[in-house]
């Protein structure tokens, strides 16, 4: 296990993002109450504190806000990956989230249009990532 | 009139003490913080038994620290391990100077990470964004400085300057851990770590501790050494945005003017009054993001103000005159708070600017605080 990458400990907060995930959509969690969007999960809604939330499917399109090129492996499991691009998306239904830009990441530009892909790791997990449209 | 009426000069330092920096593995930060404390009383001409308060930052266990000393305070206030805590407890040790709750406090803060092998990233510090391999402060900065770049142009070269300048300050500080000059071609052939920050942007780690001593403008009169005032502060937190640890998307703008303005407003000061300036350099882009809030210089501007040795001793403002945490010592805001007493009270030799009456203090982070010192 030494060797292999970190992988996200599900809890009952954020189960949903992971099962949509999974099955190849990308989803945020959004506020019954007052719908307000946000990610990462929270436990109630830190715009109207309600607690009853859902997590609910975006269109995975967004805008690259930046991006950062890793060269240094802070696990050893990211060392064959190197040098890779961490990014931070906007997504067009609000929330700013950080992964990976995959792809072309040596064409990226502030507010370039980006769409969600998806990389299977585990049967578990699948991670969001995203690519230059 | 400031934000903080009849806070300003209420508190001054008295005393001010470091241990040397450096990798000592056989010493804990108990040993550290002693040493430290043992030179801020000997700094202030005072006996121990004078400190009722006690603030601890990065040590372990408060009430260990208390015993090692030989104290029982009156009031403690014990900070999370953080870098940005330094201008925290600070102002926290002037309101309870100001409340009567102590009439003397002396804060130490230790770091033992260099010995210990801390890095600051990976699974010392879990993150939700870890499965995407996003991790550590200096990848936050790294990310902050891109969006600068895009926004404004500002170049490589340009965040050169202020890892110069430092250095530049560092060689003339015989405590300083880093004390070889370098070049804009130095800064830019370095390692790269996470692009586009190289290893000359990323602070020191090194162990060491520091120490000082405050009391009430009243009590300070009778010190060995003139009292130095705290005579503004202001801040403001930037908790809403924390998810990705150590960023912010405005590169803390709004807090770093708010704390700029609070702190002269309360000090009744302009920023040309400002002889020289202590600002938190973890990473080498939080100095321009520093400079823009505070209106040293317009937004976006930073690249171009710090060219030409705007920073550097002789400068237009001189800035982390000790060498910083880029190059003296990662004292995480504490030993930049030691630098603006001594600049003040004229003990820094080669280093010295001259005729220093007003210095600043500001740390751009999540919990933004900027700190005005004055000569007493
Ligand atoms: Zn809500």
């Amino acid at each position: 296990m030494s060797n292999a990458k970190p992988l996200p400990v599900i809890t009952a907060l954020d189960r949903g993002f992971w099962d949509h995930a999974r099955a190849g959509r990308l989803a945020v969690q959004v506020c019954r109450n007052c719908g307000h969007a946000h990610f990462p999960a929270s436990p109630v809604c830190p715009e109207c504190l309600g607690d009853v939330q859902d997590w609910q499917p975006v269109s995975g399109a967004g805008t690259l806000e930046s991006w950062a090129e890793f060269h240094r492996a802070y696990w050893p499991g990211f060392a064959a990956d190197l040098p890779y691009t961490a990014c931070l998306i906007r997504l067009a239904e609000g929330p700013v989230l950080v992964s990976n830009l995959v792809g072309n990441p040596e064409k990226a530009k502030l507010g370039a249009p980006v769409h969600v892909v998806f990389e299977k790791i585990t049967d578990e997990i699948t991670l969001p990532k995203f690519s230059l449209d | 009139m400031g934000e903080h009426a009849g806070m300003s000069n209420r508190a001054a330092v008295i005393g001010v003490g470091n241990t040397a920096y450096g990798s000592f593995p056989e010493r804990d930060e108990y040993a550290l913080g002693a040493q430290a404390f043992r030179s801020a009383l000997s700094d202030a001409g005072l006996d121990k038994r004078r400190v009722d308060g006690l603030v601890v930052c990065r040590i372990g266990y408060y009430a260990r620290m208390g015993e090692v000393l030989g104290i029982d305070p009156h009031w403690s206030l014990t900070l999370p391990p953080h870098g940005r805590m330094s201008g925290v407890g600070l102002i926290e040790a002037v309101q309870a100077l100001a409340t009567g709750q102590a009439t003397t406090v002396a804060l130490i803060y230790a770091n033992i990470g260099r010995s210990r092998r801390v890095n600051y990233g990976g699974d010392e510090a879990p993150s939700v964004w870890d499965p995407w391999g996003f991790t550590s402060p200096g990848a936050s900065h790294a990310m902050m400085f891109r969006r600068h770049m895009e926004l404004y142009g500002t170049t490589t070269r340009q965040l050169a300057e202020v890892s110069i300048a430092i250095r530049h300050h560092a060689c003339l500080n015989p405590d300083a851990v880093m004390k070889k000059p370098i070049t804009v071609e130095d800064h830019e052939t370095a390692r790269p770590i996470v692009l586009p920050l190289r290893l000359l942007d990323y602070c020191l780690i090194n162990d060491g501790a520091v120490c000082l001593i405050l009391t009430t403008a009243e009590r300070a009169r009778d010190g060995r050494k003139p009292p130095v005032f705290i005579s503004g502060f202001g801040g403001l937190d930037a908790f809403r945005r924390s998810s990705i640890a150590n960023f912010d998307i405005d590169c803390w703008h709004d807090e770093v003017a708010v704390a700029g303005r609070e702190s002269f407003a309360m000090a009744g000061l302009r920023h040309d009054d400002v002889d020289a300036l202590m600002c938190y350099d973890n990473f080498s882009p939080t100095v321009l993001f520093s400079l823009e809030g505070l209106g040293y210089c317009p937004r976006g501007e930073a690249g171009r103000f710090v060219e030409g040795g705007t920073l550097k001793l002789g400068g237009r403002l001189p800035t982390n005159t000790d060498g910083g945490h880029l190059s003296n010592s990662y004292m995480q805001g504490w030993a930049l708070n030691v630098e603006a007493v001594r600049q003040l009270r004229g003990e820094c030799g080669a280093r010295q600017v001259s005729g220093c009456a007003v210095v600043q203090y500001v740390q751009a982070t999540p919990c933004t605080r900027s700190i005005v010192y004055t000569r007493g």
